[in-house]
């Protein structure tokens, strides 16, 4: 796993007795989008400060364009980092804060006036370029704390939650201007988020972590439709399980009946197992030849505005399966809560996975 | 009901004017009679400034004042500067545990008497010759609490984060803290520096132990305690009513200073 602008071999990190980021290994590629997805406290930002050089790594090492960066203090790193609070400097102004880094590389005054400029054009920041950081509101501050970080062109810049202090509408629109910045400059960005719908509509690929340890790192839709484990399937998107033990045909529900699907290798038939299926994958009223059918009572309708989610409570599960239906689609069949309904869908569109 | 508590609340206006009346009247008095043509406590015999003339013709105030200055000064630019960094590498470790917390506020709370005796041991102990010097470093063992204390008070709302972004931006520890940390809590570290500079100003107890023998170490409470013991002059109330006056205006500066931060 080299030759990426950015390697991760192995990297550990112990605080005292706990251990945060557990012998994590990633391949990070020039003009990637790259996104650390976890729960909180699964050691994410603990990735990211070593990255950024705030922590060292005790063990593992960290390849920047092939040279090991691991012991380098922050300010001697290509390499930066947006902080999750934005750590604007509060007696600067907004043209003052983003300055400051090339002051640091003593870049010429006028190399720097032209270069603030472009960047606060970019971040559509010229006219507020004389503002304090106090007088400006979530969103520009964002804008902000991303034109200081990108000014002096990192060859990695890394983001810590850099939408999470924004509300909703906001944060789907900013997520978009991210990703647009991103390829207007050209540079490879590293997002630590907590989001999964975030990771999955900015990122090239990412990274699922959990208890410092790598889950899986690929693509949105790879890790969407073929995750890793349990967790990866819950944790991204929505899903429906169904607890039950392993056959060569799929897996044996508790109350005796057969979830069709492909049994993956290293699972051995009696083991216990977990079949899942995405609510979206399932049919209401499905055709005659539907692989996986079964009955189940409506227990709950919730309107979504484009779609409808019917909570449908099965013998196959504990927890009642969640079908997403388009709202048209429901227009056609009346549902109400309380109807019994029949569920389906085909036997690949089930994921089978160690429990 | 309504009559009683207008009752009660006249009686407590009356409380709270005797309780200012008691602890200001005499300093307004002070104030007055440095005023007073005739130079007599009993007498207002017209307004006159001349005592302030001659104390500025009197040479051991002047010296006195000028080693008051010089005092207050160094000790106040020291205890500055080493308690601005206490401040920060106390808040910077501060899980660390509160032995040295404890430690750091013991002179504000050791009464002034029981320092100046440890002082005046400690220097006789180094065999040190005592002179301004030594005033100088005594006034700095307790000056360095209290700039510590109000430099900590700003440092508890201040954002660490903000040094780290200055290092991901390429500045050395040294940058970061002459551009970014420094800035941020100027306010507070002037509070205590002017705070720092009227408690030595006025200080008698410690000044006194640690002075030495001769005149040539003399501050202006010292000499205004040695001219008492041969009755109170005008020219006192003068020299008072300017101590004072340099106090008021350096406290008042270092709160709004305080209150300034409060903003931010």
């Amino acid at each position: 796993m080299t030759g990426g602008v950015l390697d991760i071999e192995g990297v550990t990190k112990n605080f005292g007795r706990l251990t945060a980021v557990d012998d994590v290994s990633l391949s990070i590629r020039e003009n990637e989008f790259f996104a650390l997805l976890g729960p909180s406290g699964c050691g994410k930002t603990t990735l990211l400060r070593m990255l950024a050089g705030f922590e060292m790594p005790s063990g593992g090492k960290i390849l920047l364009d092939g040279a090991d960066v691991s012991r380098v203090p922050p300010n001697r790193r290509p390499v930066n980092l947006m902080f999750q609070s934005y750590a604007l400097f509060p007696h600067m102004s907004v043209r003052a804060n983003i300055a400051y880094g090339l002051e640091m590389e003593r870049r010429p005054s006028a190399e720097i006036r032209s270069r603030v400029d472009e960047m606060l054009a970019t971040t559509q920041l010229a006219a507020l370029a004389d503002r304090k950081p106090d007088q400006l509101s979530g969103g520009q501050k964002q804008r902000v704390a991303l034109a200081r970080a990108l000014v002096k062109r990192p060859r990695v810049l890394l983001l810590d939650e850099p939408l999470g202090a924004l509300d909703k509408k906001l944060r789907g629109e900013m997520q978009i201007e991210l990703k647009r910045l991103q390829d207007e400059v050209g540079i490879t960005f590293i997002v630590v988020t907590h989001d999964q719908e975030e990771a999955l509509v900015m990122a090239d690929r990412m990274a699922v972590l959990r208890d410092g340890r790598l889950l899986q790192c690929d693509t949105p839709h790879e890790v969407y439709e073929r995750p890793a484990d349990a967790f990866v399937a819950g944790f991204i998107g929505v899903m429906n399980f169904c607890a039950g033990s392993a056959v060569a045909e799929g897996v044996r529900a508790s109350d005796g009946s057969l979830v069709a699907g492909t049994l993956p290798q290293g699972i051995a038939a009696g083991a216990p197992a977990l079949a899942a299926v995405r609510p979206e994958r399932i049919v209401l009223f499905p055709a005659a030849g539907a692989a996986n059918r079964t009955s189940g009572t409506v227990e709950a309708l919730a309107y979504h505005g484009l779609d409808l989610q019917v909570h449908v409570r099965t013998p196959l599960a504990d927890k009642p399966f969640l079908v997403r239906m388009t709202a048209d689609a429901a227009d056609s069949r009346s549902i109400r809560t309380g109807d019994t309904v029949e569920i389906g869908w085909s036997a690949a569109d089930t994921r089978i996975f160690k429990s | 009901m309504a009559e009683r508590s207008a009752a009660a609340r006249r009686s407590g206006t009356a409380v709270l004017v005797l309780v200012f009346a008691f602890l200001y009247v005499p300093i307004a008095v002070l104030v007055a009679l440095s005023f007073n043509e005739g130079g007599l406590p009993t007498v207002w015999s017209g307004f006159s400034t001349r005592w302030y003339v001659s104390l500025a013709s009197n040479q051991d105030i002047l010296s006195a004042a000028l080693n008051t200055l010089v005092v207050a000064v160094a000790s106040t630019a020291i205890a500055t500067l080493l308690g601005t960094l206490l401040a920060i590498g106390i808040e910077m470790r501060r899980r660390r545990g509160t032995v040295l917390e404890a430690l750091v506020f013991a002179p504000m709370i050791i009464p002034d008497i029981v320092l100046a005796v440890a002082l005046l041991s400690f220097f006789s102990m180094l065999d040190v010759t005592m002179g301004l010097h030594t005033i100088v470093l005594a006034h700095v063992v307790f000056n360095l609490a209290f700039v510590c204390a109000v430099v900590r008070a700003r440092l508890k709302s201040f954002d660490w984060s903000i040094t780290e972004a200055s290092a991901d931006l390429g500045a050395s520890a040294l940058t970061t803290f002459r551009r970014v940390t420094l800035p941020v809590i100027l306010p507070a570290v002037i509070a205590g520096a002017l705070l720092a500079f009227t408690l030595s100003v006025d200080e008698f107890i410690i000044a006194f132990f640690t002075a030495g023998a001769g005149r040539s170490s003399t501050t202006l409470p010292m000499q205004i305690y040695s001219m008492i013991r041969f009755g109170i002059t005008p020219e006192i109330n003068a020299l008072a009513t300017i101590v004072m006056a340099v106090s008021v205006i350096a406290l008042a500066i270092s709160q709004r200073l305080n209150r300034g931060m409060v903003g931010q």
